[in-house]
């Protein structure tokens, strides 16, 4: 069993986000970066799935981006991932989704992967469009969001979250492609000697021009802030003083009553 | 402008988000047609061409591309509109990819051409362009108000052959028990209280407001709450006179199922966190000190 995860290393989400020149994305600067939360439950089920197999499978951890990519390839490692493949790109952060899959896609054409995990969506593009275009151009079939994952004989049953708490369940043979939704298992911490293992492990690095990369499809402009609710208030201070604040508001909007029930 | 809209069949009904498509084409003042799969016995009101299939399984997302290609085919669009949904993040890319057609996930809103949509787990937006002549777009649910549309559409068959590649065992519905669709007081925990043991001073604070606890997509992932308590696009969609967000981001399918909330009081140490986009007020606090706080000062002031 071969199996491809493919993680994209993204900014920690309580940072600040300030625009770059161009207005099209975000400055760097200053900002700290982790695995992206989709790809860590990606990780955890390929990781799973091999222990499960015993010693006939083997998982690749495949990561498009500028240097510091290679973290997020070793954390993935350190989670229990056995070859890690940086596809180095300094340009990766400006691609749209069409490019990253292109690139995804070309790297695994060829190298038969029976299963690819990716996760459902990055939390900074948050497009939901990179594992499905994947799946396509390399004619496979895949299914999205998925919230349980269980591997038998063979083939394998999968749940795919809807609206409202429902799921699909269905039973699907490799080779696939599966995006992983929150819920669909717990990540492990890495064991510090497995993060020492990491660090010394070889990773193979590729350059952009030796993988494909198709044309952008969209262009981004004017990156900024969502709008706040211009009408609502912001309070601080002390948190005595601001308990008594949000007290007084709640009473005013009658959502406190002395006879000790709520409107 | 001719849009291709993809509505949406649940339980043998169209959804009411499908409403919320039309409500898009109405800002583009675009000319409409609508592609739609699965058994119903009704169809929206509208004047232009319903492109109808029953459904084979429920799911099978192969057979639904070829459906809504056969559609494109049939009416040569200048857009396919999705929902940003389970369904349209589901078979857009699919569309998209034989389209040979950028794609636009999430939108929210228009600006100069363009379609803002959100980044950064909503903390951002950003406005994107498509760079092919024709186009495939995912919509927010609840950013595109619903509009009323009247005439009868001229209802014509499309066809496909389905996919036998993924085999449909059934659909699971949700554990209920505990429907917070009509409390009036929610109390809702996120993420940013840090640990499980903290979601008691949550309990505590909806006991005093005599409200129900809620909770966020993650605290229910990482086992702090059952799951029946979700609020948002996989959970339950809220509405009550007050809800108190506690260390919730606001990520997009959370402020879906609560933005019929009549008050809403956010609590967060991050000022830019997109839940102040439907924040009336936002206390800047650790959840920890405050949250006992605000119960003692209710409890006092009784």
């Amino acid at each position: 069993m071969n199996i491809l995860v493919c993680i994209k290393q993204v900014p920690d989400m309580e940072g600040k986000f300030v625009p770059n020149e161009a207005g099209s994305w975000f400055d760097e600067a200053g900002l700290a970066w982790k695995m992206n939360e989709y790809d860590a439950f990606a990780v955890e089920e390929a990781v799973r799935l091999k222990e499960q197999l015993g010693g006939g499978a083997r998982v690749t951890a495949l990561s498009i981006g500028p240097a510091r990519a290679v973290e997020t390839i070793r954390k993935a490692l350190a989670m229990g991932c056995d070859d890690g493949v940086h596809i180095d790109d300094p340009d990766a952060p400006q691609r749209d989704p069409w490019q990253i899959a292109s690139m995804i896609a070309g790297f695994a054409a060829g190298r038969g992967f029976d299963l690819i995990f990716t996760g459902m969506q990055s939390e900074d593009r948050g497009s939901a469009q990179v594992g499905v275009l994947v799946a396509e151009q390399l004619g496979l079939s895949s299914v999205t969001g998925i919230t349980a994952f269980e591997w038998l004989d063979g083939s394998m049953t999968v749940e795919s979250e809807l609206e409202g708490g429902r799921k699909y369940r269905l039973r699907l043979k490799p080779p696939v492609l599966l995006t992983c939704q929150p819920g669909l298992n717990t990540p492990r911490y890495p064991t510090l000697p497995n993060i020492m293992k990491s660090k010394r492990a070889a990773l193979a690095v590729l350059s952009q021009e030796s993988v494909s990369l198709d044309s952008p499809k969209v262009l981004s402009a004017n990156f900024r802030p969502h709008e706040p609710n211009a009408a609502g208030v912001i309070l601080e201070g002390d948190v005595d003083t601001l308990a008594s604040q949000v007290l007084d508001l709640l009473e005013a909007k009658g959502f406190i009553s002395t006879q000790g029930g709520v409107r | 402008m001719k849009l291709l809209l993809v509505g949406e069949v649940r339980d043998g009904r169209i959804t009411t988000e499908t409403a919320e498509l039309f409500g898009f084409a109405a800002r583009l003042k675009a000319e409409v047609s609508m592609a739609l799969v699965g058994n119903v016995g009704e169809f929206p009101a509208f004047s232009g061409r319903l492109y109808r299939a029953n459904g084979g399984n429920e799911y099978d997302a192969t057979f639904h591309k070829r459906l809504v290609l056969d559609a494109v085919e049939r009416e040569r669009p200048d857009a396919v509109v999705f929902l940003h949904s389970s369904l349209g993040w589901d078979i857009a890319p699919r569309v998209a990819f034989a389209m040979q057609a950028a794609q636009v996930s999430g939108v929210v809103g228009l600006d100069d051409g363009g379609y803002v949509v959100e980044s950064c787990n909503g903390k951002m937006r950003r406005t994107v362009r498509p760079l092919t002549s024709r186009a495939v777009l995912t919509i927010q649910p609840g950013a595109f108000a619903p509009v009323a549309t009247e005439g009868t559409p001229e209802l014509i068959a499309i066809e496909a052959e389905p996919d036998s590649a993924i085999e449909f065992l059934g659909c699971i519905q949700p554990e209920r028990g505990i429907d917070l669709t009509r409390a009036g007081v929610i109390v809702s925990a996120g993420r940013g209280l840090g640990s499980a043991d903290r979601v008691e001073l949550v309990r505590a604070l909806a006991d005093a407001l005599g409200g129900e606890v809620g909770a966020s997509r993650p605290v229910v992932d990482a086992g702090w709450l059952e799951r029946a308590r979700q609020v948002g696009s996989s959970g339950q969609s809220v509405s009550p006179s007050l809800y108190v967000a506690c260390g919730i981001s606001g990520a997009i399918q959370h402020l879906a199922g609560m933005k019929g909330s009549g008050f809403v009081l956010a609590v967060n140490t991050d000022r830019d966190a997109p839940i102040t986009s439907v924040a009336d007020v936002l206390a800047v606090a650790d959840l920890a000190e405050f949250l006992p706080a605000l119960t003692a000062a209710i409890r006092t002031r009784r």
